[in-house]
């Protein structure tokens, strides 16, 4: 009987959503943040993001899977320059999921909200809907000048015209780590073997990337500090990314 | 209606056939003046976008969406009335509706059409559409039916199959007609069409039986598919979209829209087509009542939209509602509620309603106010959403605007076709409508 229970509770709710393998999760340290950008830098090496040039920069068509977001604070004498890096959150209910017609955006195993480029036919409807404008469009195929193209990751593809991309966390290392785990002999990925780009390149350590299924590992120790939120937290996305409030001398 | 002659069977006949048979240069300038619009404004820009990318719009990131979808969803409110209009008259018995009905559908039809293309139009890759559309493949893969697009793939398909059926339907026994008028190919051709429709009493007791079966099947079809088209904006969260209102509202929207078209083609074929005693002052004033109901619930829905933003108290609510009243796009949305709310009362004069010239304006502003007011539902809600350091701005390119004119050279287009190849008024329900008396003389 209870086997029958059991069949039924994980078909009204899929393994996948409520329990996942990993459970990769971000803490941000806003306290370290520098607002330095080499995360952006290395973002940009990492995941083949094209370069758009001036122009279309100036029309808002960048692409930058994280970028850091500026908020000023008071006036003249007294200002407060507030950094926030921004990437996609990876939420455990994304806004974007329910939206796409064709599956192209999913939740997977590891609680990774993922995007297959091959599928994504380009309504572009995750973008409106995601609340934190983390989803970049490729408005046009973009090319690589003659030696650029040697610098290309050949562990990511390129996109073309028409597709939506966003950040992956590095998916393509999440992959061979898992498959380094397993050639190992192991189950699962040890705390601290996966790092994203913007992770390892972050001089100030401000972020912190592993599992949160892992109780022990440094990011649940990180997300457990009292200064955690989510961004837009009230619209119940449940993010994975924990953001670490920065501390404030005079309140 | 003192001065008006009711024409006898014979009259009829010959008038609508008239209309298809006699072709005469202004027709031929005017068709090619449409295809050469549609082909500079509409096709090349739109192949140009193909080849270079989405780019070529001006969208950009936090404003993803624009015109190929603000008029996606005019076309389908234009679409709205024709089919809707009719099916709800037929089953009400109202007689009135018998010369404009098959006009007024084929407008749906054509609407469909275009604001079909545009969903061509919108999609980066529109090469692959059709993964959209539930076909079985040896990758066992579905499209998302959680996703309110997928229920608009559904929803406009099913629409456009049920309205062209509807249309073709009600046709059979004009085509019969046509049929019966002409020779050599033409005579051929409409023997297919009609389905060798005789005129029997049993053939006109199933068509009668179906024809109101398919008006049934049709009103909720039509409700049905613009608060679907509502709900791809209605179910994200962007503040100034994320409303429960929105379905009625896009239905009302619709239909008023559609309403005013209707009394725009209405105009356009009495004038252009001599059929003044076919479509007559009742039709105006008529359809004139309705514009005046129509606009105030518009009215009224949109002060309902007002007020629970307001009411809501958050504030990203309430400065996307501070934006699209006071910011740089508030003088289109007050030209809206000057269209849309107010132009509409006029109709409550006498004067005004009963006069062709004053309708076919109201009507043709009425559908500019509906315009922007898909136009501003884009344009104002998503460039702006949560985070300020994401605020964007979206101003469409030219390729945009030219595909936006050429949508309506399309839709011309398509009308011009139908007029030579189906009777423009419906000679059976016309006939119908006239005094037994007339019958032998």
């Amino acid at each position: 009987m209870s086997s029958v229970l059991d069949k039924f509770k994980k078909y009204t709710k899929p393994g996948y959503y409520d329990k996942f393998d990993y459970h990769w999760t971000m803490t941000i340290d806003l306290d370290r943040c520098t607002g330095c950008e080499a995360c952006v830098v290395a973002c940009q090496a990492e995941n083949n993001l094209p370069i758009v040039g001036e122009q279309q920069f100036a029309m808002r068509r960048e692409m930058k899977w994280i970028r850091i977001e500026r908020y000023w604070e008071g006036e003249y004498p007294n200002i407060k320059l507030q950094f926030i890096p921004m990437l996609c959150q990876h939420c455990d209910q994304a806004p974007c999921e329910i939206a796409c017609p064709v599956f192209a955006t999913y939740h997977n195993q590891d609680g990774l909200n993922t995007q297959v480029y091959n599928r994504c036919i380009g309504t572009r409807t995750c973008a409106v809907y995601c609340p934190y404008e983390v989803r970049y469009f490729n408005w046009f195929t973009y090319h690589w000048d003659e030696p650029l193209e040697q610098q290309l990751n050949p562990d990511v593809t390129v996109r073309e015209k028409g597709v939506m991309e966003k950040c992956t966390f590095c998916i393509q290392r999440i992959r061979q780590a898992k498959d380094a785990a397993k050639d190992d002999g192991r189950r699962r990925v040890r705390d601290g073997e996966i790092t994203p780009a913007c992770v390892q390149s972050c001089p100030a350590e401000a972020m912190v990337f592993g599992d949160r299924n892992d109780p022990d590992s440094q990011v649940s120790k990180m997300a457990r500090n009292s200064r955690g939120y989510h961004v837009l937290e009230e619209l119940n996305t449940k993010p994975s990314i924990v953001y670490l409030k920065r501390v404030q001398p005079d309140g | 209606m003192a001065d008006y002659i009711e024409p006898t069977y014979a009259e009829v006949n010959k008038d609508v056939l008239r209309s298809m048979m006699e072709t005469g240069p202004k027709y031929w300038a005017l068709l090619g003046t449409s295809i050469s619009v549609a082909g500079i404004c509409f096709f090349i820009p739109w192949f140009y976008q193909l080849e270079v990318g989405i780019g070529a719009s001006g969208m950009n990131r936090s404003a993803v969406w624009g015109t190929y979808l603000s008029n996606f969803i005019f076309w389908i409110g234009l679409s709205h009335s024709g089919t809707l209009l009719s099916a709800v008259l037929h089953i009400t018995n109202s007689s009135w509706r018998k010369a404009i009905y098959r006009s007024a559908e084929a407008m749906t039809l054509f609407s469909l059409v275009t604001a079909a293309l545009f969903v061509m139009v919108h999609p980066g890759r529109v090469w692959f559409v059709h993964w959209t559309v539930p076909i079985p493949n040896q990758m066992d893969l579905w499209p998302n039916f959680r996703s309110p697009l997928m229920f608009d793939v559904m929803a406009i398909t099913t629409y456009l199959t049920a309205s062209s059926i509807f249309i073709y339907m009600g046709s059979v026994p004009d085509f019969a007609a046509v049929r019966d008028a002409s020779t050599g190919l033409r005579r051929k051709l409409y023997t297919i069409f009609s389905f060798g429709w005789r005129g029997t009493a049993k053939e006109w007791h199933t068509l009668g039986w179906a024809y109101t079966f398919f008006a049934v099947l049709v009103i909720p079809l039509a409700v049905s598919v613009h608060s679907i088209v509502s709900w791809d904006f209605a179910m994200s969260l962007v503040p100034g979209l994320h409303h429960t209102v929105f379905a009625p509202y896009f239905v009302t929207g619709a239909i008023f829209s559609g309403t005013a078209g209707i009394v725009t083609v209405m105009f356009l074929l009495r004038k252009y087509m001599n059929f003044e005693r076919y479509i007559r002052e009742i039709h105006l004033v008529n359809l004139g009542k309705l514009l005046v109901l129509l606009s105030l619930i518009w009215t009224y829905i949109n002060i309902m939209e007002l007020f629970t933003t307001w009411f809501s108290g958050s504030s990203y609510e309430l400065e996307a509602l501070e934006w699209r009243l006071t910011g740089f796009y508030a003088p289109m949305y007050w030209e809206m509620i000057l269209f849309c709310a107010v132009v509409p009362m006029l109709i409550l004069f006498k004067k005004i309603r009963t006069s062709w010239k004053s309708m076919l304006i109201i009507s043709i502003l009425i559908n500019i106010g509906m315009l922007s007011e898909r136009f501003i539902i884009v344009a104002t809600s998503q460039p702006r959403k949560f985070l300020p350091d994401a605020f964007g701005f979206y101003f469409p390119s030219i390729v945009e605007i030219a595909i936006t004119i050429g949508s309506f050279a399309v839709f011309s287009t398509l009308f011009l076709i139908f007029v030579k190849w189906v009777p423009a008024v419906s000679l059976y329900e016309v006939k119908e409508t006239l005094k037994p008396l007339l019958r032998t003389s």
